[in-house]
């Protein structure tokens, strides 16, 4: 029991550590330009199918199309924060939401056009696969390993964030959007990197998912119900409180599949209503 | 500002429940199915039963600016109630549908309760937890709802006792458009009412109506269980009509269908929901030979589209080429 424990609580931490990865960019992005943006998973989703294309079509090793599937995402994310969001940053929240749902319509379908609605899975490199024993508790090595660049790239955000310029720029730019355009900031160019960023972080995020869950033409939609409760429970435009509601997030589905299987997801949104229910603004949120 | 007894809001709504001529060339018109294509009455009853889901969604999103992404939950609850009484030997379709009403009444009311108290993104999330958790339970419920095999055995009785629901769809399209012509005319006899004003307040300002002496949270509750009994009702006709429930009901992609209904026709003007669900539909049945995932495309382009180039839908460009005299409320 206490082995199993443990093992749910490992696996359950992984699994909260992709969610990070995958809602951290729209925790951002929308905590700074109140963007909603549904269509964040597309991105992600974009991500994972770069890096299955180059793994198993041309043979590229895993790791080497991670930084791709980042920057694949980012650059389309781009594009489309130039093309489409940015007429709409003034306009209503349904007006976005419709917007980036039609984002999300037209990218499941294409992704059922380019690859077929199977599961696509990838080819990781032996020193990934299997397990390593620590206190007779075994370990899936791809699990430590997404475990660890999580963490880094935490640690690297958090970093970025309180004490590089940039990152001075955009906690000016979430607190008070208008004060910061008034201290001379161009919010327009901050936000369009930080979304980039956030787009591709997502990116990478769908790329490291395929070989934890899976990827479909439906990931878009499946994750995005999830990326929006890790964003609305940590609270917008925080990167703690989403790395927390992550985690919990992580960790209680495991652990709802493991020890409740009947009772699916249910557990998740019951929790997710009751957090919202007690903090609207989220558990770390400031407004 | 008053002339005599009668105040300026009064004489503006005095104005706006005047019947037009060009709505009651609509109503008429939405007879002509039985006599131009009845081949088509079963899909003529499935777009006034979607109309009615849309014209529901219309009232506290057009309206009192609530945005919903899981209205599906009171259609989805309206339809397993009807379902269920006609499941269980009581198959009388009118007080079947009354009884799903109430139910899906109690459901709004429950949650308008907290409904009421947020906006913005804790809105749309609340409101999609929701629809998802009601989904979920109705999963695990097998034994009472079937599951995923959807609801089997419901026989429905003739309607007021002469009608049979048959392939041809000559009762259901009957029934189905009396059913959206009443709760039309209660939503338009709301909307034009000072109740109907207060709504429009919130939807442009929230924070300034309790600034006012406007009861908000209240006015939310009220509008919210309106909009959920007929949701209900929506759902419930789809059930009596259908003889069948699914999951799908209660579905995500039905509140977000909904959603690209209301939105296509044009929110905020009674008439987009219908026009909306008539043109989705049809388009739909069309297009039904390609594969639905393909049918989702176009779907996205659209919304886009009409995000981009038609923030009002389909009646609100319409309504820049009709002349302001014709316009309909």
């Amino acid at each position: 029991m206490i082995a199993s424990a443990v093992g749910v609580l490992f696996d359950g931490f992984a699994y909260g550590m992709l969610l990070f990865l995958l809602s951290v960019g729209l925790s951002v992005t929308l905590g700074m330009m109140n963007f909603v943006n549904l269509a964040h998973c597309s991105f992600a989703m974009l991500g994972g199918y770069v890096a299955v294309t180059l793994t198993n079509e041309l043979r590229w090793p895993f790791l080497t199309t991670l930084p791709l599937a980042f920057l694949a995402a980012a650059l389309v994310s781009v594009a489309f924060e130039r093309l489409l969001y940015k007429r709409l940053y003034e306009a209503s929240d349904l007006e976005q939401c419709l917007l980036t749902i039609g984002i999300v319509f037209v990218s499941v379908a294409a992704a059922a056009y380019l690859f077929g609605t199977v599961q696509q899975s990838v080819a990781l490199p032996s020193y990934l696969r299997g397990t390593v024993a620590i206190a007779h508790q075994s370990f899936g090595v791809y699990r430590l390993f997404l475990i660890g660049v999580s963490l880094l790239i935490t640690i690297g955000l958090i970093a970025a964030l309180e004490y590089t310029r940039f990152g001075a720029q955009v906690r000016a730019a979430v607190d008070n959007q208008r004060m910061a355009r008034g201290l001379g900031i161009d919010v327009g160019r901050v936000f369009a990197t930080t979304f980039a960023l956030g787009s591709g972080l997502a990116g990478l995020g769908g790329a490291l998912a395929v070989e934890i869950v899976g990827l479909d033409h439906a990931f878009a939609f499946t994750y995005l119900v999830y990326v929006l409760i890790v964003v609305a429970v940590g609270g917008l435009g925080s990167i703690g409180g989403s790395f927390a509601a992550a985690t919990v997030l992580g960790i209680s589905d495991m652990a709802g599949k493991y020890y409740f299987p009947e009772l699916g997801a249910f557990l998740i949104y019951f929790v997710m209503i009751t957090l919202l229910m007690w903090r609207p603004a989220g558990l770390f949120g400031r407004r | 500002m008053t002339s005599g007894a009668v105040s300026e809001p009064q004489r503006y709504l005095e104005v706006r429940i005047r019947w037009q001529p060009l709505e009651i060339a609509f109503w008429l018109t939405s007879l002509l199915p039985f006599w131009l294509t009845p081949s088509y009455l079963v899909l003529a009853s499935q777009i006034a039963i979607t109309a009615l889901f849309a014209l529901s969604l219309d009232l506290i999103l057009g309206y009192a600016g609530i945005v919903s992404l899981g209205h599906a939950a009171y259609f989805g609850f309206g339809s397993y109630t009807a379902g269920l009484i006609a499941k269980w030997g009581w198959g009388e379709p009118i007080t079947g549908l009354a009884a799903a009403a109430v139910a899906a009444g109690l459901l709004g009311f429950l949650t308008s309760i907290i409904i009421a108290r947020f906006r913005h993104l804790a809105l749309i999330m609340i409101t999609l937890g929701f629809g998802l958790l009601l989904a979920e339970a109705a999963n695990s419920a097998s034994w009472l709802t079937g599951g995923a095999d959807g609801l089997q055995g419901v026989r429905i009785w003739k309607l007021l006792g002469f009608f049979p629901f048959d392939l041809y769809g000559h009762a259901a399209y009957a029934y189905s458009l009396c059913v959206l012509f009443l709760a039309f005319l209660l939503a338009r006899r709301l909307i034009h009412s000072p109740f109907g004003l207060a709504l429009r307040g919130i939807r442009e300002r929230a924070i300034r109506m309790p600034a006012i002496g406007a009861q908000s949270p209240a006015h939310i509750r009220k509008i919210y269980t309106i909009a959920a009994v007929l949701a209900g009702i929506a759902g419930a006709l789809l059930a009596q009509t259908t003889e069948t429930v699914s999951l799908e009901t209660l579905g995500f992609q039905r509140s977000a269908d909904v959603l690209v209904i209301l939105i296509l026709g044009g929110t905020g003007r009674l008439y987009g929901g219908i026009v909306g669900a008539i043109v989705y539909m049809v388009a739909r049945d069309q297009f039904s030979g390609i594969n639905p995932q393909y049918w989702y495309f176009w779907i996205g382009l659209l919304l886009i589209a009409v995000v981009m180039f038609l923030p009002n839908g389909i009646l609100g460009g319409l309504a820049r080429l009709v002349p302001h005299r014709w316009r309909p409320a």
